[in-house]
């Protein structure tokens, strides 16, 4: 039996935000694949929750009238990975929440509790961030869209309020169109591990593409939240393509970044890898835009 | 906690029962329905010895709370052999292969091999092997299982081939 004081169970959308404007120290249920192993692990024993997995109209992925591409948070990672118009549009998401845990975990785990749970090894997070992804926070008082960028407070920290919740995550067409993104996760066994490292990269190159018209560059582990590298993308920005531009891109990285010694790693190894998975996502992602090295 | 009342077809038989909100599926299932083949291993979502099928796809049942259920099909081992008790394919690839060794993770990995049996296109080992990744054996060391779900799927593929 898990050890919850409370649970409470809307049926609507606005149910659940009433409970959560009544119950602001109620944690929202989404998958539980956060949640129930802390209440197991006695953490989070005795807390209230409000439980919104039965809530479908928080579940699904479409392309909106102005090109945007809708995530719902209570979306599977299983479901983000076969949708067809992530498959068409953002495959780099599609695999990088397909990196996550094993199968169980990825037909349970939502991408919304991937990123309000506020840890820096998120695997959607990094890809999320680097494709400029736009929040729907919805509390009884109306919605506000909020930068992804803008999320984050610290490790396990970001910034919804007690009566608030994720209703929707968003990538604007211009993010993704044309526009050609590679994740790379390190991790000491290749399934139920969480990362080491995870960096997550998209380009857009010129029409001749010989140049680099955007990069963004993202990171997970390489800091106490996910984070984005301006040094490193400031200086690919318009610079044609050469193999010394990429390690160039790398090198700039590393100044961007703040990774810790953990169990798992040592700082020194976490500098390594960013730099490489770096240079390594660049170039997959320059292949798959056509440009050459 | 008051108990709610739900309704989930289990191994194609509908069932309503009480459960507490506070329940996981695998107590649901091991408790109030004696369906044993559910395992009890780490209970936090590491090992599958849990796993069960809903609505085709597996889940670790021990993270998976019982009035999540509500509405959904839920296939466990015990639903898998014919009435007269003949064993299914993979279970009887399972024993042919040598793939059980004590026994304990067996109804764990053979619910997480359902999704992929029906599936027509070539999967290569590596794509079987991605499949049963949330699924620990402490025993087998693992060749033998995969062993199994390979010869499942071939006879899978030639019964079908034989029908067209
Ligand atoms: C065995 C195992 C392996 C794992 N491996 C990985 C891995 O490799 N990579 C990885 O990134 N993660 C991994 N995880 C962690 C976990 O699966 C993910 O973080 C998952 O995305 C959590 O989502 P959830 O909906 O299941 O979680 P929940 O526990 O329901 O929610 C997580 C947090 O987010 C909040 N929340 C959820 N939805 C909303 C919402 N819509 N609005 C506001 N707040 C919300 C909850 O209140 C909670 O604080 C693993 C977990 C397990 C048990
Ligand atoms: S008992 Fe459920 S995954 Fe281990
Ligand atoms: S046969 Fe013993 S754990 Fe797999």
């Amino acid at each position: 039996m898990y050890d919850f004081n409370n649970i409470y169970q809307p049926k609507t959308i606005e149910e659940a935000l009433k409970m959560k404007s009544e119950h602001p120290e109620a944690l929202i249920l989404a998958g539980g694949s956060d949640i129930l192993i802390q209440v197991r692990d006695g953490k989070l024993a005795g807390c209230d929750v409000i439980n919104i997995q039965p809530l479908n109209e928080l579940r699904g992925i479409c392309v909106e009238d102005n090109g945007s591409i809708l995530i719902r948070p209570l979306t599977s990672f299983s479901h983000i990975t076969k949708n067809p118009i992530i498959e068409k549009f953002l495959p780099a998401l599609g695999f990088a929440v397909d990196q996550i845990g094993g199968p169980q975990i990825r037909n349970i785990g939502t991408i919304g509790g991937n990123i309000c749970n506020g840890v820096t090894s998120a695997d959607s997070a990094s890809t999320l961030k680097a494709y400029d992804a736009v929040l729907e926070i919805a509390s009884v008082d109306g919605i506000r869209l909020l930068p992804y960028a803008d999320f984050s407070k610290g490790p396990g920290k970001v910034d919804l309020k007690g009566n608030e919740i994720l209703t929707g995550i968003r990538v604007p067409k211009e993010s993704y169109e044309n526009t050609y993104g590679e994740y790379m996760k390190y991790s000491v066994r290749r399934a139920m591990d969480i990362a080491t490292l995870g960096c997550s990269v998209n380009v857009r190159l010129t029409d001749d593409k010989k140049s680099i018209d955007r990069v963004r560059i993202a990171y997970g582990v390489a800091g106490p939240t996910p984070m984005r590298v301006p040094t490193a993308e400031k200086l690919g920005n318009g610079k044609v393509i050469t193999e010394q531009l990429i390690t160039d891109i790398a090198e700039a990285a590393l100044t961007d970044v703040k990774p810790r010694t953990s169990w798992r790693a040592s700082k020194e190894f976490r500098m390594q890898l960013i730099k490489e998975l770096c240079k390594r996502s660049l170039r997959t992602s320059i292949k798959k835009a056509g440009g050459t090295i | 906690m008051a108990k709610q009342l739900i309704t989930v077809t289990i191994n194609n038989k509908l069932t309503e029962l009480y459960v507490d909100p506070r329940e996981s599926l695998a107590d649901m299932l091991r408790n109030d329905l004696k369906l044993t083949s559910v395992k009890h291993g780490c209970d936090v979502g590491e090992c599958g010895a849990c796993t069960v099928v809903i609505d085709g796809e597996n889940f670790d049942s021990c993270i998976y709370l019982a009035i999540w259920a509500d509405g959904k099909s839920i296939t466990t081992v015990e639903g898998l052999a014919s009435l007269e008790g003949e064993l299914a394919d993979i279970q009887q690839a399972f024993v042919d292969d040598g793939a059980i060794q004590c026994g304990f993770c067996t109804p764990g990995f053979i619910m997480s091999t359902l999704p992929l049996l029906n599936v027509e296109e070539d999967l290569s080992r590596e794509e079987i092997k991605k499949q049963v990744s949330g699924n620990f054996c402490r025993c087998t060391g693992y060749t033998n299982i995969i062993n199994a779900i390979e010869h499942t799927r071939e006879k899978i593929k030639n019964d079908r081939d034989s029908d067209k």
